[in-house]
């Protein structure tokens, strides 16, 4: 049976395979964009997608060119005819992944573990 | 909030800068084939140049800055309202008008999406990095740097 979310897969499997993430996450937001005038006429259910990706390969590199590997991955099913509208990107190293939990935890200020906490 | 109002009047000024019916203009010739379409022409390079070129602050989006089509092209122009940047150093482009400069700006920038913004004449990201350099601090600093950010109220 053919697949009922064929781009998420191909988003899945072409980011794994060539970033190897230690975190990946692909939310469909195509039904909060469906009444969009450019959707007029377009019956995808898959047109508009969030990606959080965690990767190493991105070390050292700024954010357009972490986001240019990613397109260049999806480059074909983001220029077809019904294929993939918007791409949301969230690109980060592992290293910044911790560091941007540890400063949304500090935020919340939920204790961060091995750290006391006085109460007032 | 106060000074919203007063930055999109500006702003709408400032999408329309005298130079824009010219430019449309350079893009309405009709495409050949629809092979031919898909290279970027010298001449559409050379109009997307000049529109890069025509201030410091260049944001290629769907919709104008009053009226954005588009959630991510409105969230872009948010951004930029919230960190002063200077109507009169701004210049928007609504893609949706030219559809030679719609697919042109995706080849010209290597970036298969709207909104793109330019500051310097140099690409810095879509929707997902403006809002994160927004939040990080990051586009403050350059904007700064660049000189294009209104100067603080006394």
């Amino acid at each position: 049976m053919a697949s009922q979310t064929p781009l998420e897969d191909s988003l899945r499997s072409k980011i794994t395979e060539a970033l190897s993430p230690t975190f990946l996450e692909i939310h469909n937001d195509s039904h909060l964009h469906s009444h969009h005038k450019a959707m007029q006429g377009n019956t995808s259910a898959e047109t508009h997608f969030r990606v959080v990706i965690t990767s190493a390969a991105f070390e050292k590199k700024m954010q357009p060119a972490r986001h240019r590997m990613v397109y260049a991955l999806m480059k074909e099913e983001m220029a077809k005819e019904g294929g993939i509208h918007a791409l949301q990107l969230r690109t980060r190293t592992p290293e910044e992944e911790v560091r941007q939990k540890e400063k949304e935890a500090a935020e919340k200020g939920v204790p961060i573990e091995g750290q006391e906490v006085e109460n007032v | 909030m106060i000074a919203r109002p007063l930055l999109s009047s500006a702003f709408r000024q400032a999408a329309r800068p005298a130079a824009a019916p010219k430019f449309a203009s350079r893009f309405s010739y009709p495409r050949i084939s629809p092979i031919a379409a898909r290279f970027l022409s010298a001449e559409t390079k050379q109009a997307i140049d000049k529109a890069v070129a025509s201030a410091p602050v260049v944001l290629f989006m769907k919709g104008t800055p009053e009226t954005p089509q588009c959630g991510f092209s409105r969230a872009s122009i948010q951004v930029l309202g919230l960190q002063g940047v200077d109507p009169a150093k701004f210049t928007a482009f609504n893609v949706l008008e030219d559809e030679a400069l719609r697919q042109g700006i995706k080849e010209y920038s290597e970036w298969p999406t709207i909104p793109q913004l330019y500051v310097d004449k140099e690409f810095v990201g879509g929707c997902d990095i403006i809002v994160s350099m927004h939040q990080n601090g990051e586009l403050a600093k350059l904007l700064e740097e660049k000189k294009v950010v209104v100067a603080a109220e006394e």
